[in-house]
């Protein structure tokens, strides 16, 4: 994965202005179309083996999120735990992709899911807000690394993003990339602060000229999170970069996906837009905490005919 | 002959509190007792027992937490809604059973008087089985009855009214959420219930009323994991069995069906207890004071 701009694309780059006139030359999103595409794929229905193996899928898409004031390293272990074997009772239950934790917490993640395909992600460069200079984030991110982080989720300066400095966050997370080193860079829009389907389209497009290997809607953090429409505007959007620049990029929905349902229709999605080739956990994820326990009740329903409940799974 | 076009009325299933149809779309035809067409009534499927379930399990915190007290004036507020529409639950229940005006008035009255019977009790069965036990140490030792949680009610098939109310008013009295199935054959008393319940006090998901098939319902029911009792008061000989070992496997508490010849007879609390497990805590009174007294 390079660091610096991929070569069809290098020159929009070279300075702030070619960088504008690249990012609004960009066509504008047609707002009704793009959530109407995403509202009838999300009508398709997916039963018996298909859901089967969507459920599975989604299981192993799972970053297991626990981003709270109060998480203690009792709590990070237990998470890791259930990332490594989310049905204690079901062997045959897929690991999730990785766990996703503060950097503080990335020793204690790391420990949790030593010897198993669990990866650790940590957030950083002052999240949730990223309000901090960049000396800050860049040590932020150094810090996650040197504890073991497989991959680090930064959040864009929005601020700036919303100013129109968009050399400015196409900089740091340039910056960012390299301080990460060969772990991968999710790079998070907070798509609910970014007011317009054209500006989410604009920050996609900044997001993966500077180099990231995932673009991620939102921190969880805000009021709006991953929506079915903003996700597939930005499956799009990796779609055409890779018809341009031969380079995957992955996308990662995270916030507000609670439901097995809800997790099958982004997998449609998925699909639909982008294709087979990011129906796999190394370029779609899920950014998500309560979704695991609703897939894992849907999988014990399946597999014994019974409805579940949540006596049957953790309590997180 | 008056020109005016009736109004029919769109019987709907009451799940959390708000009035959905069926999730599969379905309606099957009610009819009177001489086979006379009343209504459509939904024909529930499996998912919509399952959503009636994940509703009966959300209402379960507040209601079982609720005070008893509060609890028995929420009820009484029922039986008052019920009286204010008892001319409509005549005219139902005589279509339904086939009664004439006064015998259905006579069960409509002792329903809302069983309802009234059930609303006192909700604050005085803690002191009929829990209570203080006598122990030989410096501790007390209290038993209290704790509401089991989600329980299924399978209503009786012949009293559609009368034996609806007196199988799912001790199940809610003593705290516990119901996911109750109406009568097969006359499920109008109960969806209109629903309609009582909605617009008096009792908190949506408390109770939730399904209509259809009994045994296409209560199969799911039965073997739900989130589901921690069932009421097979509406079931026959074989469903009952099927129900009994569906049930098993999550250790369900589960009442056999038990014949009824009577429902306006005085019930006992059988039915309340039935649904209600000990909680026994021991309490050391302490020797905590420096004088070595416990106070």
């Amino acid at each position: 994965m390079s660091t610096a701009a991929p070569h069809a694309l290098a020159d929009v780059t070279a300075s702030d202005s070619t960088l504008r006139r690249f990012l609004h030359g960009l066509p504008g999103v047609d707002a009704v179309g793009l959530e109407a595409r995403a509202a009838s794929l999300g009508t398709r229905s997916i039963k018996t083996t298909a859901k089967a193996y969507a459920i599975d899928l989604a299981i192993s898409m799972v970053d297991l999120t626990t981003l709270e004031g109060a998480d203690t390293p009792g709590k990070v272990r237990a998470l890791g735990a259930k990332a490594v074997h989310p049905d204690p009772i079901d062997r045959t239950t897929p690991a999730t992709a990785a766990v996703c934790v503060y950097p503080d917490m990335v020793a204690t993640a790391k420990a949790a899911v030593a010897g198993s395909s669990v990866k650790v992600a940590s957030v950083a460069t002052a999240f949730p807000a990223g309000r901090a200079p960049l000396s800050v984030k860049l040590a932020d991110v150094r810090e996650a690394i040197a504890a073991g982080a497989d991959e680090i989720d930064m959040v864009i300066d929005r601020g700036a993003f919303l100013a129109g400095h968009y050399l400015k966050v196409h900089e740091e997370i340039v910056a960012v990339k390299e301080a990460c080193g060969a772990a991968r860079l999710k790079v998070i829009f907070e798509t609910g602060e970014l007011s317009t389907y054209d500006n989410i389209r604009r920050a996609s497009w900044l997001g993966m000229l500077a180099g990231a290997d995932f673009i991620k809607t939102s921190t969880g953090k805000v009021a709006v999170n991953a929506t079915p429409a903003n996700t597939l505007l930005m499956l799009e959007a990796v779609r055409d970069f890779r018809a341009q620049t031969g380079v995957q990029v992955g996308v990662k929905p995270a916030g507000g996906i609670r439901t097995t349902k809800d997790a099958i229709k982004f997998l449609v999605l998925v699909n639909e837009t982008a294709g087979e080739d990011w129906l796999d956990n190394h370029w779609f994820r899920f950014g998500a905490s309560s979704l695991l326990n609703d897939l894992l009740m849907q999988r014990q329903k399946l597999a014994t005919g019974r409805y579940s409940g949540p006596d049957y799974v953790t309590v997180d | 002959m008056s020109d005016r076009l009736s109004v029919f009325k769109t019987y709907k299933l009451y799940v959390g509190g708000k009035f959905p149809r069926s999730e599969s779309g379905r309606v099957y035809e009610v009819t009177d007792a001489k086979g006379k067409w009343l209504a459509n009534a939904p024909l529930s499927s499996r998912k919509d027992a399952r959503d009636a379930v994940v509703a009966a399990r959300k209402a379960f915190g507040a209601w079982s937490g609720a005070t008893a007290y509060n609890r028995g004036q929420v009820l009484y507020r029922v039986a008052e809604m019920l009286e204010g529409r008892k001319s409509q639950f005549v005219h139902e229940v005589a279509d339904a059973e086939g009664l004439s005006k006064s015998k259905a008035a006579a069960q409509v009255e002792a329903t809302i008087d069983r309802w009234v019977w059930y609303a006192g009790w909700t604050d005085k069965i803690a002191q009929v089985v829990g209570g203080g036990n006598p122990v030989a140490g410096p501790y007390f030792n209290l038993s209290s009855p704790e509401p089991t949680g989600v329980v299924a009610v399978l209503a009786p098939q012949e009293s559609s009214f009368l034996g609806l109310v007196s199988v799912v008013a001790p199940v809610i009295a003593t705290g516990n959420t119901a996911v109750v199935v109406a009568s097969e054959r006359a499920p109008l008393p109960a969806l209109s219930l629903a309609e009582v319940l909605a617009t008096s006090d009792v908190p949506g998901g408390v109770v939730n009323v399904l209509s259809g098939r009994t045994a296409e319902i209560a199969t799911p029911l039965a073997a739900h994991q989130d589901v921690n009792a069932i009421d097979l008061a509406g079931a026959d000989d074989v469903l009952a069995k099927e129900l009994e070992i569906a049930a098993a496997d999550n250790l369900k508490r589960v009442l056999r069906p038990q014949p009824v010849d009577d429902w306006s007879a005085t019930p006992g609390i059988d039915r309340m207890t039935a649904f209600l497990e000990t909680k026994t805590v021991w309490h050391p009174t302490g020797s905590l004071g420096a004088s070595g007294s416990s106070y």
